[in-house]
């Protein structure tokens, strides 16, 4: 938006107004500086699309080609920005296609603003055309939601929206409007929303936790950290660096958290979780002092909680206080914003090296690189490594790009391999473990931050759950960079079967049609990588391209994803082969 | 962590808006828990619901589940209480017919012993009401049986807790903050 525009939408804000419902909704977009969106039109979302047709020199819709790509766009958008990703759709089909996105949203902690249509007030609960409950539907899978009948409620509505989406632990906000509610009249003043009686976003930091915390730290002689998402959420990377480079800790991360700190930074010591590095998981169970900092012990990352870190005291950090005791019992919980907490923390700190600590971590990681990372990264098979691809986007990226992956095998090759120079970085689907999602999500990825190289990591599973968003991609012009890695298997799916299930390869085998002829159907330039001797330069003319690559690289069908912690195990089970 | 089942009742404090009760039922419903009873009625503050639920979970299981209802936007407060920390009653409603209290006088009897309320008589049947413990309720229902119950119907509990709740002042601060 330029000055003028932005001088005049404030002008226009600050008085009050005769208008309609549907014009108050952009109205509060605006306010809340929403200058790009995604969603898809139809009947009951009809007068807010008139709108957006006349304030298009303001609000940038972007039609995606399913309102399931619309959702996770929003969710890319948010998750490299930290800033409310906004989608939209009618009522019926097009709200319940937007599900998924939200479910994957409030399990990831996203925050979103989804606007849905409805049927008029007087149809509802009559099986109208396109009449679906979509408040019943997305109740668990929301922050909060609410449904809108008249048009007067629609400022304080979208407001207490984009506050509650936004604060504390973010997430999903489902606003559903009926028609008449668009096309209703009212007098119309925007005023931001500070707070609801009835929600504290963020407790306040306990200095007595946070004392108690640094007691447990100063005195440990194996202390290791684990951190999640919160540090991103919070903003708290560099208190967090601060923490670990002053008191010596050896610090590991969830995929949720990857990026917060440099991969090349040496206390950094990699993932934790079933396809985690060996090194954290082993010591999990041989660290004196665990400190979790806003992460949520998922079952992913714990293993059987019967065996997990039983010999340690635990250190929760934590915005969500119904996270802490839910998983793992903390012996020091410290609520509050990680920020907050850790900055705090700090000056309680004693300076220390662990040297001798930190070298049992090196040690485990020279047994991982001789079994499972040399053959990932620096094969001497014949077929394409994932890890290959991988080490070379880093190389050609020079770590400064932000991956997109999707769900499976790729995925945690993406996590386990990529290299991160900067803060949210990272963007996937971690808790809902969606695919589909990355395709979309690279889309708002790249819009949110244009000046940023998104590459998008997709399984060929994956890519074809949401392939019809390079429809998208070539309408927008958004310049993502596409690989997908190819193994004409659902990869993980298969990697179960051939462990746990004496390989009976259920359908998981896939035909796959010519990705690069598709991709060019929709004017996207692309190759097809099958030979060592030809990925560099694929890579290399993928990443000097100033438009949207697909990079489709054939690797080996049947190469397994190691370490791992069989579903149940324990973390001190973590296979390496 | 207590691993016993116990039968512990539920308060929660809410704003009184749509959808909320089906954000709660949700909560148990997730974790496969079976709802006892469930009451819910304005609470001593205006503006402000209460729900009453009995359930038969663990006290680990009510402490996660609290933080599950704490952490819903619309939600003020909730707690979770044992038996021994609440005072709490049920009420049932007994249509039966007429001629059974002229023909029948040991129902007279009945209904003098377990201090059970005439709401009204005619004609065709008269209507019993008797508020207490779900066994005296149970108890009533017993003896009324043999003569032949037209209708039965028994409310959920409704609760109030020994200690003080200090909803106000919770609703002062969040004000304040």
């Amino acid at each position: 938006m330029d000055t003028e525009t932005a001088n005049k939408t404030r002008e226009v804000l600050s008085k009050t107004e005769r208008i309609t419902g549907s014009e108050a909704i952009i109205k509060c977009l605006i306010a809340e500086d929403v200058d790009i969106l995604y969603g898809y039109p139809g009947g009951a979302i009809m007068p807010v699309y008139d709108e957006l047709y006349k304030f298009r020199n303001e609000i940038h819709h972007v039609l995606t080609r399913h309102e399931q790509g619309a959702a996770h766009a929003a969710q890319g958008f948010a998750r490299i920005s930290g800033r409310v990703g906004v989608a939209m759709a009618t009522s019926g089909p097009g709200a319940t296609n937007l599900i998924t996105g939200i479910a994957d949203a409030q399990i990831d902690s996203t925050p979103l603003v989804c606007i849905t249509g409805q049927v008029p007030s007087h149809l509802l609960g009559t099986d109208a055309f396109q009449e679906t409950d979509i408040i019943g539907i997305s109740t668990p899978v929301t922050k909060w939601n609410h449904q809108v009948t008249k048009a007067s409620e629609i400022p304080e509505v979208l407001a207490k929206a984009f506050y509650i989406a936004k604060s504390g632990r973010p997430g999903p906000v489902l606003i559903d409007i009926t028609k008449d509610a668009q096309f209703g009249e009212l007098d119309f003043k925007y005023e931001k929303c500070t707070g609801v009686r009835s929600y504290i976003p963020t407790p306040k930091t306990n200095l007595e936790s946070v004392k108690a915390a640094a007691e447990l730290i100063n005195a440990a002689k194996k202390p290791m950290i684990v951190w999640g998402q919160g540090v991103i959420l919070g903003e708290a990377e560099t208190e967090l660096k601060a923490v670990i480079e002053k008191a010596g800790i050896p610090a590991a991360w969830t995929i949720m958290g990857a990026s917060a700190i440099p991969t090349s930074h040496p206390l950094n010591i990699g993932m934790v979780g079933m396809h985690g590095n060996y090194a954290p998981n082993k010591l999990t169970n041989e660290c004196d002092v665990l400190i979790a900092i806003g992460m949520r012990f998922d079952d992913r990352v714990t293993g059987s909680l019967d065996t997990y870190a039983k010999q340690a005291k635990v250190i929760h950090f934590e915005i969500d206080p119904a996270e802490v005791n839910k998983n793992v019992y903390a012996d020091v919980a410290v609520l509050g914003n990680s920020k907050d907490s850790l900055t705090e923390l700090l000056p309680l700190l004693n300076e220390n090296s662990h040297e001798a600590w930190h070298q049992e971590f090196k040690d485990l990681y020279a047994i991982e690189f001789e079994k499972v990372i040399k053959d990932d990264l620096h094969p001497t098979k014949e077929g394409l490594t994932m890890g290959e691809v991988l080490k070379e986007i880093n190389v050609q990226s020079g770590g400064n790009a932000a991956i997109v992956s999707d769900v499976g095998q790729h995925q945690m090759i993406a996590c386990r391999y990529s290299e991160f120079n900067k803060t949210k970085s990272n963007i996937t689907s971690g808790g809902l473990g969606t695919m589909g999602f990355a395709l979309p999500a690279a889309i708002g990825a790249k819009m949110a931050a244009p000046e940023r190289e998104v590459v998008a990591i997709i399984g060929d599973g994956g890519y074809q759950m949401n392939i019809q968003e390079l429809g998208t991609i070539f309408q927008q012009k958004v310049p993502v960079k596409i690989v997908v890695l190819n193994n004409e298997f659902l990869g993980m799916v298969r990697q179960w079967q051939q462990l746990f299930f004496d390989k009976r390869y259920a359908s998981t085998e896939m035909t796959n049609p010519d990705f690069v002829t598709i991709a060019k159907g929709y004017h996207i330039d692309g190759k097809r990588v099958t030979k060592r001797e030809e990925l560099a330069d694929a890579i290399k003319e993928m990443i000097a391209s100033k438009e949207s690559y697909f990079l489709e690289v054939c690797v080996e069908k049947e190469d397994n994803v190691f370490p791992m912690i069989p579903s149940g195990a324990s973390v001190s089970d973590i296979r390496l082969s | 962590m207590n691993e016993e089942i116990k039968s512990f009742t539920i308060s929660i404090y809410t704003e009184n808006n749509i959808g909320l009760l089906n954000r709660i039922s949700a909560i148990f419903q997730r974790r496969h828990i079976n709802i006892e009873s469930l009451t819910t009625s304005q609470s001593e503050i205006e503006g402000v619901n209460r729900f009453v639920i009995v359930v038969n979970i663990t006290e680990a299981q009510a402490q996660k589940i609290i933080g599950q209802f704490q952490k819903q936007i619309e939600v003020i407060r909730a707690y979770y209480h044992t038996e021994e920390e609440t005072i709490f009653q049920e009420s049932g409603m007994f249509k039966i017919k007429s001629d059974l209290l002229f023909n029948e006088p040991q129902i007279q009897n009945i209904i003098k012993e377990s201090n059970a309320r005439i709401v009204t008589v005619n004609k065709e049947f008269f209507v019993l009401e008797k508020s207490g413990r779900r066994n005296e309720i149970e108890s009533l229902r017993r003896d009324l049986n043999i003569f032949g119950i037209m209708q039965f119907v028994r409310s959920g509990r409704i609760s109030v807790t020994k200690e003080e709740m200090k909803i106000t002042e919770m609703l002062l601060a969040f004000n304040n903050q």
